[in-house]
């Protein structure tokens, strides 16, 4: 198997998948409500996030005002774009790092080998969620630090799954021969070793940026991420739950639409791993929850 | 196997003592001067001195991690700088709340999963199958605290109002004096992890069933109930026991979220509110306890996965 034959018919099998097509359509409902609802809300309901739309916990409108009498539709509709910016990122961050120390570690074994999955193991022996707020306590709810914290977090755990299946490969033909004629280690990590690692790194991107839109959203939840006044689902289900029986829409909307973006976004995983490990069946086990740690 | 065991052992004593030097090390990342931020702005350098000597902030930064970890070791884990009282005391009775949630959660999930996994096993291809293989790829997505919201709407506010959304302890008295508000935060936690652990006991079950030795049990004319519980589940649980582990691990961190959202007065809720307050001592505690409980657990799994998987031994000595 080269390069230019695997990722594309990886990718061909995988959206051939039944869940595959429902998990992309969700995805793509919510990211297309995430990306223009910040200029559609406003134009639609001619109210923007911030201001005042009416007496709280009116009912005029579609969706009614939240308790300090903002519209709840615009907010809606303005409240996913940061939390799917930060969590895309994240997500990158992540696997970029962990593919890196993975394959490095998992090529060059020896000290190195150790030195990188010791230091993973110590940031694997901390939930995530609980690693990000030891950070925000010291140094306060930042984007760039939600960004950062959840990409590091990813890391070991990508690292691991890039580190075992570049040993899978590193003694194979093609690689002993780019040794051969002295190719440097960078250049076999990215020609060589990368190429013929992407199935698992892509199960590892779904998976990752599952986990990421959970981490954001929980952490804007617990107030501890995105800050008002910004519009943001996390940050609107906590602002809003008091009011569940007054104006349920302020939590029922942004709830449905991380429901759907997150199970949107599974299911594609969940159809990538069938498709790496060859099987066409759902319901085969893809990587458990921190199974790495 | 023994010294397999030894050796994991060893790492975890390591990777713990790694972890406690992280979770000091963040706390030098603190922005300004603990000592001017207790006394205000117009405190006297003579003042200032006086309070870092008190605190032990002008000792090299290595004394001041030993002293910390010397206090780790004997208990004494420093003060809340929002209660102003022993950061031991505030922990105390959450401990024993938190685990309550984690035991539920812990028992239901397990038992709820291998019963669920060898269920869709035995009905593999039908439309039991399907449900179970399904709604666990869609529950296993949702986020904790998507899963508590849900849980309020439909069993606490407005189809059937039948829990209470919010934990109402009155003080001195133990959460589970009024064991009704127990229920949905366990129930959440519960429905976080049994998913991936039904899932990976459907795919071990099915294996074992395709197996040689349950084909013989079955041509000895042994009834099925004999054969699933006498010669299939056993061998389906050694696999199934680390993800199991592991699952719980999770729910040591998974219950920060859920005792936010039903304002459950555990560790998780305690953590929250250092967050928000910086109380940087409380945030230390309870960090390291959390990560304390992570890493046993894990070396729990590990062992278990070592004694009942020889294939596992050599992969885990690395």
């Amino acid at each position: 198997m080269t390069a230019t034959t695997t990722q594309p018919t990886l990718l061909r099998r995988a959206l051939s998948l039944p869940q595959a097509k429902i998990g992309l359509t969700l995805t793509t409902v919510v990211v297309a409500v995430a990306v223009l609802g910040p200029w559609v809300g406003p134009w639609l309901t001619g109210h923007d996030t911030t201001g005042f739309a009416g007496k709280p916990f009116q009912s005029g409108g579609i969706a009614g005002t939240d308790g300090l009498g903002r519209d709840v539709l615009t907010r809606f509709l303005a409240g996913g774009l940061t939390l799917l910016v930060y969590a895309v990122l994240a997500t990158a961050l992540g696997l970029v790092l962990g593919a890196l120390l993975g394959m490095l570690a998992g090529y060059s074994g020896g000290w190195l080998d150790s030195l990188i999955m010791r230091g993973s193991d110590v940031l694997l022996s901390f939930p995530q969620l609980v690693f990000a707020l030891l950070a925000i306590a010291m140094i306060g709810p930042e984007g760039w630090l939600l960004v950062l914290v959840i990409g590091i977090t990813h890391a070991p755990r990508v690292a691991r799954v890039a580190r075992q299946s570049t040993v899978a490969v590193k003694d194979a033909d093609f690689i002993r021969a780019a040794r051969m004629y002295a190719m440097p280690r960078r250049r076999i990590l990215l020609r060589e070793v990368l190429p013929n690692i992407t199935g698992p790194l892509m199960v590892e991107l779904g998976l990752r940026l599952t986990y990421s839109i959970g981490y954001v959203a929980s952490l804007s939840f617990l107030g501890l991420g995105i800050q008002p006044p910004t519009a943001d689902w996390g940050l609107m289900i906590n602002e809003n739950r008091i009011a569940l029986v007054v104006e349920p829409w302020g939590v029922l909307l942004p709830v449905l639409a991380i429901a759907v973006l997150t199970v949107g976004t599974n299911l594609i995983t969940d159809s990538l791993a069938s498709a790496a490990a060859g099987t066409s069946k759902s319901g085969e086990p893809h990587p458990a929850k921190e199974a790495s740690a | 196997m023994f010294r397999l065991i030894l050796r994991r052992l060893a790492i975890s004593v390591a990777v713990l003592w790694l972890v406690t030097l992280l979770v000091f090390v963040a706390t030098l990342l603190l922005p300004g001067d603990p000592a001017r931020a207790i006394l205000g702005q117009q405190a006297t350098p003579e003042r200032i001195a006086a309070l870092n000597d008190q605190l032990g902030l002008d000792a090299p930064v290595w004394q001041r991690y030993l002293d910390w970890l010397g206090g780790v070791f004997t208990g004494d884990l420093g003060t809340s700088a929002a209660s102003q009282g022993p950061v031991t005391e505030l922990l105390g009775g959450r401990i024993g709340a938190s685990l309550v949630l984690l035991v539920g959660a812990a028992v239901i999930s397990t038992a709820g999963g291998l019963a669920l996994g060898t269920w869709s096993a035995l009905r593999r291809g039908r439309a039991v199958d399907h449900t179970v293989s399904g709604l666990s790829l869609v529950v296993a997505a949702l986020p904790e605290f998507v899963i508590g919201v849900a849980l309020i709407v439909v069993l606490s506010t407005t189809v059937l109002p039948l829990f209470p959304s919010v934990t109402l302890a009155p003080p001195g008295e133990p959460v589970w004096s009024q064991p009704i508000q127990l229920v949905l935060p366990i129930l959440t936690l519960t429905l976080v992890v049994t998913p991936y652990i039904t899932r990976m006991m459907r795919a071990t079950m099915s294996e074992v069933l395709d197996s040689g030795y349950v084909e013989m049990a079955r041509l000895k004319g042994l009834p099925e109930r004999v054969v699933i519980t006498r010669h299939a589940v056993p061998h389906a649980i050694g696999p199934v026991a680390q993800v199991i582990a592991i699952q719980l691990a999770w729910l040591a961190g998974g219950v920060v979220v859920v005792e936010f959202l039903f304002r459950y007065p555990g560790i998780g809720q305690a953590l929250i509110d250092a967050v928000n307050n910086r109380d940087v001592e409380v945030v230390q505690a309870i960090t390291l306890l959390i990560a304390g409980v992570y890493i046993v657990v894990n070396l729990i799994a590990d062992i278990v996965g070592i004694m009942t998987n020889p294939k596992l031994r050599a992969e885990v000595a690395r």
